[in-house]
């Protein structure tokens, strides 16, 4: 008999004679204390996400490559990592080309098996979209794809995700249940909450631990 | 002075142990502090109790509603995840798990593990297994790999290293990898960055934990902080995620209320800084994550818990640690005392289905049964009933068929006989009142030694009147009438 077929005997066995319970889920215990008005929504974001320690700017559509290249200068960032595929990425290189920025643009586009060394050491910042906002939790919600894979997210010390203001949620039952997400899910999910951190330590709380030190979230409110 | 109980040494000396550990200032210290803070963090994120109390009500309705089901539910989730790409295998035991794993590390060739934590690899000590065979697993959580480079085990299940602190670790890291010493909690953080992404970048194989395994989309999810886990489960060219049988959940809205329970009573965080999911390898038109994905599904003692509708309900269980936290005997006894995988009182319901009553006789009395642990569990685990019953299934005899494994550990002939003697007093008024006369008129023969009693307390003397005889005595000087 395999390991297989034992365990699921030995769980039939135990549950003979017995039927499976109903179906219970309430949705307003996970709603219900979880509601906004919209225009309420911007700001729980945002304080929750400035809790633990992300930097959250209001932009709009026209201004937002300026401050992606005020922010990279600040810190002087010699390099970004963002998609030309995508209308952003375009819309961030038109704007760097025009004002001549000094900041190399650095694009996926090849396995990451190709230029993991670089990928790890090198980009020092990366930029991505984002699917959407949940306002409940403070929470970045990222469909990684083939034009923003999964490590762009992750591995560069800084990250700048873009968020669009209609597309924040109330909280995450109401997105998933809006985008019919039980549907099918692509290969990889991401609920991003702040940098990465760690309170290993006596508790006492560290940033960057393994993933990015910063976290900056630019919500265009005109979107 | 530190302790040092490999899970692999394991003996049943929980009291020698809780001795050691209740002398150690700073143990007590280190465990005092983060438990008191732990406490308050969770009080915090439950602002308001109809809406926690709500919450736990659904997360134990999800719960066990997944075990009414779950047979049906592991096969549905690994249809999903088989069609999703993923390779579903199946362990009874430990052994079987660690070769599985093995099994898929050694078709890579590979040499290099970085491992997300994981509690079921615990369980497996897979860390010992591979390193037997030439693999180096090492440990991506900062906590677990701190414990990992002072060869110790975790001492509680979210904070692995909350026993030490940060001068300890500071003397480690200087020790071990020749680091300058610093108590500045960030350095040493960022020092752990450092040496452990090469490790990511270079590892043929992650290995990481699950905290819910969905059915209906065929999906694992991993909750954390730091971004071990997403590397782990993303870098390395294969992923092998190791989970036990009970973290099927039936669909996917059914995290939503089990990942805000789980962070909120684990760390009094709204969530967590991420949540994984991860539904398959990585696509032809994907430009990373795993080539492979596998799940490992372990059954350890789970299917023998869930023989029993009553130690079933250890399998709700979301591993948020609460219990611990909140738990009198573990703040002061720390998670090490315990010698098993899992401590505190979670640990003592769910370890005798793993490893047998009879290896941790002396963990259901190792308890006040104050009922906080029961109080905060977030997906409503009786825990003190479930003590309490095994307490009576520790003292079951041993001749006769044990309803749980190693149970009658505690079985005594002489306690039986006293009991017996208690009841025959108790029942017969007769010789209830001889006995009461020859104890309090022979008062002064009382034996001066009962056992461990007296080891710490004076032994207890009768009184020179019973209370029937004291009362009996007012009734009449009053004329029959209480005043």
């Amino acid at each position: 008999m395999s390991a297989r077929a034992n365990i699921l005997g030995k769980l039939r066995n135990s549950l003979a004679g017995t039927t499976p319970r109903p179906d219970e889920f309430d949705e307003r215990l996970v709603t219900a204390p979880w509601r906004y008005a919209p225009e309420d929504r911007i700001d729980r974001l945002r304080s929750l996400m400035e809790a633990v320690h992300t930097e959250v700017h209001p932009c709009r559509s026209d201004n937002w490559p300026e401050l992606v290249a005020e922010l990279l200068n600040k810190r002087n960032l010699t390099n970004l990592l963002c998609a030309p595929s995508r209308e952003h990425g375009r819309a961030l290189q038109a704007y760097f080309e025009a004002t001549e920025q000094k900041v190399e643009l650095l694009a996926y586009d090849q396995p990451v098996e190709a230029w993991k060394e670089e990928l790890f050491w090198n980009v020092e910042a990366s930029l991505t979209g984002t699917l959407g906002g949940i306002a409940a939790t403070g929470t970045l919600v990222l469909w990684p794809d083939r034009h923003e894979p999964r490590l762009m997210s992750l591995v560069p010390p800084v990250h700048i995700a873009l968020l669009k203001a209609s597309e924040i949620h109330d909280n995450l039952y109401d997105m998933m249940v809006a985008q019919d997400w039980a549907a099918g899910l692509p290969t990889n999910v991401l609920l991003v909450s702040g940098p990465s951190k760690t309170a290993d330590i006596e508790q006492v709380l560290a940033y960057g631990a393994h993933g990015p030190r910063e976290l900056i979230v630019l919500v265009l409110e005109d979107a | 002075m530190s302790q040092r109980i490999p899970v692999t040494e394991l003996t049943p000396d929980f009291r020698g142990r809780a001795e050691e550990a209740l002398a150690d200032g700073q143990l007590r210290n280190n465990f005092r502090v983060a438990m008191d803070s732990l406490m308050t963090k969770r009080a915090n994120a439950f602002p308001d109790a109809d809406e926690r109390e709500g919450l736990r009500e659904l997360g134990n309705r999800i719960k066990a509603g997944a075990l009414s089901r779950l047979p049906d539910l592991l096969e549905q989730l690994e249809q999903k995840l088989t069609e999703n790409g993923v390779k579903v295998h199946w362990a009874e035991t430990v052994e079987e798990a660690n070769s599985l794993v093995h099994g898929i590390i050694e078709a890579r060739k590979g040499s290099q593990v970085v491992k997300g934590k994981s509690m079921v690899s615990e369980e497996m000590e897979m860390n010992d297994y591979l390193a037997e065979r030439g693999v180096e697993c090492l440990e991506s959580d900062m906590g677990e790999y701190i414990v990992q480079l002072d060869n110790e085990k975790p001492s509680h299940i979210i904070m692995p290293a909350i026993h030490k602190n940060a001068r300890q670790v500071s003397k480690l890291f200087h020790d071990k990898l020749g680091e300058p010493e610093t108590e500045d909690v960030n350095q040493l953080i960022q020092i752990g960055r450092r040496t452990l992404r090469r490790k990511f970048m270079e590892a043929d194989v992650g290995v990481s934990g699950v905290n819910f395994a969905i059915a209906e989309t065929g999906t694992l999810l991993l909750v954390e902080n730091e971004g071990n886990g997403r590397m782990s489960t993303t870098a390395p060219p294969v992923h092998i995620a190791v989970t036990g049988i009970e973290k099927v959940v039936p669909n996917l809205r059914d995290v939503v209320p089990l990942v805000s329970l789980l962070t909120r009573s684990a760390l009094g965080q709204p969530i967590t800084t991420y949540v994984n999911l991860i539904s398959g390898p990585r696509k032809p038109d994907e430009l990373d994550g795993p080539e492979e994905v596998h799940l490992v599904l372990l059954d350890n003692g789970r299917t023998g818990a869930f023989a029993d509708a009553q130690m079933r309900q250890t399998l709700n269980c979301i591993r948020c640690g609460a219990c611990m936290n909140h738990c009198p005997v573990y703040t002061r006894v720390g998670g090490h005392t315990y010698g098993e995988v899992y401590p505190g009182p979670i640990g003592k319901i769910i370890t005798p289905h793993m490893a047998g009553l009879d290896k941790v006789p002396d963990h259901p009395s190792a308890s006040s049964l104050c009922g906080a642990c029961g109080e905060v569990c977030p997906v409503k685990i009786p825990i003190p009933e479930l003590l309490q019953r095994l307490r009576q299934e520790n003292v079951k005899n041993p001749e006769q068929p044990q309803q749980v494994k190693g149970g009658g550990a505690k079985y005594s002939r002489t306690e039986r006989w006293i009991w017996r003697g208690w009841q025959m007093l108790n029942t017969r008024p007769a010789l209830y009142r001889s006995f009461l006369w020859a104890a309090t008129r022979f008062r002064v023969l009382a034996p001066k030694k009962a056992g461990s009693w007296t080891e710490n307390h004076s032994a207890p003397v009768p009184a020179r009147r019973s209370l029937h005889d004291l009362a009996a005595r007012h009734l009449d000087q009053n004329g029959g009438r209480p005043s």
